[in-house]
């Protein structure tokens, strides 16, 4: 478990807990009813502080990279994280910046659409309230307006977007499916 | 984030640097809604090309700039956007209504 700890502009100390797994592209990716732990590439402990969404931007940026994903895509998947969090932090939480979220990162098997031989899920989980069908839905883009934005940049960005509640926690599951091949050091 | 104010003539420039995420886009917002409600500066532009990120509360900021200075009768100009900057502004359909240039030379010949 690595820790990471950052001074808030308040004056106090956070702390990020970060445990990354190394080796664990290796192991099998999860089935989808199989164990929970099987592909565990990162697993992130946070307050809901906006100061640390640079710090989780910064860790996805470089799971991303080593996971293979092309620099749009990579930004694409630290873009929908950061978004969701931001989501969390400010609908969730109400700006509360002393609340739990956590973070987990796994590899899951591809898909044949898109074709992909492998790909990222983020599981987000947040214990605030329920969040309502109403709060999910989009706004349409033609308006030129501020705000509502977030969950554009979601959908656009990841191949999955699920919702679901479960023993008190908001979950939202992103998927993102690794489209280029991989380049084979050894060739 | 740091955002720092030059003035050229009647034009405004904002340097702005670093992230433009939910922990500073507020003070992006009041920067730009003084200088250009409370101030009424004929021409405001952002200097973005030190901006490596804009989330979607950043994009806000920038159309409520936007629209005030519209309101005013004011012209609200960005330049120098990275990819990702770039690429929040065309996932939202907002890159063409915003007055874009590639840099300062040319912002402010526009």
């Amino acid at each position: 478990m690595t820790s990471l700890r950052r001074r808030t502009k308040a004056g106090g100390e956070i702390e990020i807990h970060m445990k990354i797994l190394h080796g664990a592209r290796r192991s099998k990716p999860k089935g989808r009813n199989g164990d929970l732990s099987r592909g565990l590439l990162l697993r992130l402990e946070l307050p809901s502080d906006p100061s640390l969404l640079c710090a989780v931007r910064g860790a996805v940026e470089r799971l991303t990279e080593s996971f293979g994903f092309s620099a749009p895509d990579c930004r694409a998947v630290t873009r929908a994280v950061d978004e969701a969090l931001t989501n969390i932090i400010r609908h969730s939480y109400n700006g509360r910046p002393d609340r739990p979220i956590e973070m987990l990162f796994r590899s899951v098997p591809g898909a044949a659409t898109p074709k992909a031989s492998e790909g990222l899920e983020i599981l987000l989980c947040d214990r605030g309230p329920s969040i309502k069908r109403a709060q999910l839905c989009m706004r349409k883009l033609e308006e030129v307006r501020p705000g509502g934005l977030g969950l554009h940049f979601i959908q656009q960005s990841m191949d999955i977007v699920e919702y679901k509640r479960a023993n008190g926690t908001n979950r939202l599951r992103l998927v993102k499916y690794v489209r280029a091949p991989k380049q084979d050091v050894n060739s | 984030m740091q955002i720092t104010r030059r003035q050229l003539d009647k034009t405004t420039i904002f340097d702005v640097s670093g992230d433009i995420d939910l922990a500073n886009s507020p003070a992006v917002r009041k920067a730009l809604l003084k200088e250009i409600r409370d101030d009424r500066t004929p021409r405001v532009v952002m200097n973005l090309s030190n901006v490596r990120y804009i989330d979607s509360s950043g994009v806000a900021s920038l159309v409520e700039g936007l629209k005030a200075a519209r309101d005013v009768g004011s012209r609200f100009i960005l330049f120098g956007l990275s990819t990702s900057a770039r690429e929040v502004l065309q996932l939202s359909r907002l890159l063409r209504i915003f007055e874009v240039y590639d840099n300062e030379e040319q912002a402010l010949a526009a």
